[in-house]
């Protein structure tokens, strides 16, 4: 009888708190926006996934091209051919992968300095929080491009090496941010609890800072993968990318080196630069449908 | 009975606000024993709390503390962090003014007990998690509920999760900072009734912070009540609420209808004005501009705490009385 009760409010709870979970589905599913910018998303992580499938490397192969240079879009190659007769298509495809990674783990690197500098800055305070902050006001205010480029000139060029230099200038948003979350959160009477307990800084920081701004730095995430995708597409149009794996701005790259603009050659041009677009633009909208959810004073009535 | 648990010598608190040092406990004295209720009186801003959390080494930067406090024979005031770190919660704990804000939202509460207990002992989580809701059970909260989060409880309830988490150490003390404000009568005195049986089966002292001088009627053996920093009266509870001397404690104790005497019932008497700002204490006693009877040397003369029978207080008006 008792187990019995027992179970039956434990059941309620869960129920309860499956339902908040689906509530929040439930406001992003309602979000036009956000789901418009989530389908995008699918559909191009769907395609990064099975690059090799829908496009092996084999046929990416330059001395043993399947078509001829610079083909237009025919029912063989759905968007032409490059200058070395490979199918545009399946560069797009596998540039996707590049593309996605880079920007993955740039804003991985990004987060993991941004939330670092700022919960140290906005805990710690006082001289801690001037130097780390005068140090991130240098970073936000140095011009970010040929800071990126400066970097992936002396760092060389690799994937790692390219994550890393986006990751590099795209932290201080996310750490004054954080930074001041943190300096509320540090004021609640939790925290005080906390030390009132015997707790040290680390347990403060890791048991009761960190989950109370792990949301802002989720919904930071989204946003920052964007910028990160598309600086990845800058540099490597610059030619700064890793020159042994296709990317978008790789594609991009080859493309305007080889002509394509004076020699009419738009099948080339246009399918990167928009499948940038998109997942930027995919990115951004869930971004903000997230932003909405966490923030509701900015939902619609 | 003679304190030796908790030892308070002379103890000030000194808050440095735009270079002026302004006490907020200016010299008090106060004995705890094992097992002792005493309750700490007074309005808003008359350094009850600070005190408390001097106890607890938990001041702001801006706080230095000067005096004595000795817990269990040993000096707290200038101890080191790690020491503290060690007296806080295992020898001192606190049940916090405000349980609504005092858990953090993201975690659950069972989780944030057993922390408590995981910080100060050397046990594994299954005998933390297995004390923790021993606990649960003994403050009257059933033990499943340790799974909730903090929003799920209502404000009795975490109160009570709070008072669990209090004990979760077994300290010797435990400072009850307005333990009962923003709650209804009746959970009121249920949290109140936790706190006393609690006390008596394990022994613990309680010291217990408040402006609402019918929780002190209720939990406390002695009473000290507190004006602008200073302990202005001293008593065993039940005389000090029935027949206070100082004027200040006759204010604090008639602006409260008594139950059984209707006469008092229509005119709860209020006290006009504000305590002193601590960085602007008056000449003389600091309470005689507020005071009904202040007299010629009130206004000169800061009257020290002086004894009086089984009492002590800190007025030229008791001091008349008693000559008469």
């Amino acid at each position: 009888m008792n187990a019995g009760a027992a179970r039956s409010g434990r059941a309620v709870r869960r129920a309860r708190r499956v339902k908040a979970l689906r509530s929040s589905a439930g406001l992003f599913s309602r979000n036009k926006m956000g789901m418009a910018g989530l389908a995008i998303l699918v559909v191009f992580i769907l395609m990064a996934v099975f690059a090799d499938v829908l496009a092996p490397e084999a046929r990416l192969s330059v001395t043993n091209a399947p078509g001829a240079p610079l083909e237009p879009p025919s029912a063989r190659f759905w968007l032409g051919t490059d200058e070395l007769g490979r199918s545009v298509l399946d560069l797009v495809i596998q540039g996707s992968q590049i593309s996605l990674l880079v920007g993955f783990l740039a804003t991985a690197i990004s987060m993991l300095i941004g939330a670092l500098v700022g919960v140290t800055a906005g805990y710690f305070g006082g001289w801690v929080d001037v130097i780390l902050m005068r140090f991130t006001d240098w970073f936000l205010v140095i011009p970010f491009l040929p800071l990126a480029i400066v970097l992936a000139a002396i760092l060389g060029q690799s994937l790692l090496v390219i994550a890393l230099v986006i990751g590099i200038v795209t932290w201080p948003g996310t750490a004054r941010v954080v930074r001041a979350q943190v300096l509320t959160l540090k004021e609640r009477p939790y925290v005080e609890r906390a030390r009132a307990l015997g707790a040290g800084k680390r347990q403060i920081i890791g048991r009761h800072i960190l989950p109370n701004v792990f949301p802002l730095i989720f919904a930071n995430t989204i946003l920052v993968v964007a910028v990160a995708i598309l600086t990845e597409a800058t540099l490597s149009f610059l030619g700064l990318g890793d020159p042994f794996s296709v990317s978008w701005g790789s594609i991009l790259e080859s493309a305007f080196a080889e002509g394509a603009i004076s020699l009419g050659a738009w099948w080339y041009l246009i399918p990167p630069g928009l499948c940038i677009v998109l997942v930027v633009l995919g990115f951004t909208m869930c971004g903000y449908a997230f932003d909405e959810i966490l923030d509701p004073r900015l939902r619609k009535r | 009975m003679n304190g030796n648990l908790l030892e308070i010598q002379d103890l000030r608190v000194l808050y440095e606000v735009r270079g002026a040092k302004a006490p907020a406990v200016d010299g008090v004295d106060l004995s705890l024993g094992a097992g002792d209720a005493v309750g700490l009186a007074g309005e808003s801003g008359c350094g009850k709390s600070t005190l408390a959390l001097a106890c607890l080494g938990l001041l702001p930067r801006n706080a230095t503390v000067e005096g004595s406090m000795k817990f269990e024979g040993a000096e707290v005031v200038g101890a080191k962090p790690g020491r503290l770190r060690a007296l806080r919660w295992a020898g001192i704990s606190m049940v916090f003014q405000g349980a609504m804000n005092a858990f953090n939202p993201v975690k659950r509460v069972g989780d944030q007990v057993v922390e408590a207990i995981l910080l100060h002992e050397d046990v594994s989580k299954k005998e933390a998690s297995g004390r923790m809701r021993e606990l649960f059970e003994h403050s009257g909260i059933a033990p499943r509920r340790a799974e909730d989060y903090p929003y799920e409880f209502s404000g009795g309830m975490r109160q009570r999760v709070m008072i669990a988490m209090a004990l979760a150490c077994n300290p010797p003390l435990v400072i009850a900072d307005e333990p009962t404000t923003a709650l209804d009568v009746m959970i009121q005195a249920q949290i109140l009734n936790l706190l006393a049986q609690l006390r008596e089966e394990r022994n613990i002292a309680l010291l217990i912070i408040t402006h609402d001088l019918s929780v002190l009627a209720q939990v406390a053996d002695r009473v000290a009540v507190m004006y602008a920093g200073r302990i202005v009266e001293e008593g065993s509870a039940a005389e000090l609420l029935t027949t206070p001397r100082h004027p200040y404690s006759r204010s604090l104790v008639g602006a409260f209808p008594v139950i059984g005497d209707p006469a008092s019932r229509g005119v709860p008497t209020g006290l006009p004005g504000d305590p002193p700002d601590p960085a602007a204490r008056p000449p003389g006693c600091a309470f005689h501009p507020r005071c009904p009877s202040a007299f010629e040397p009130c206004d000169r003369i800061d009257p020290s705490l002086k004894r009086y029978g089984p009492r002590l207080a800190a007025c030229h008006l008791v001091d008349r009385e008693a000559e008469v």
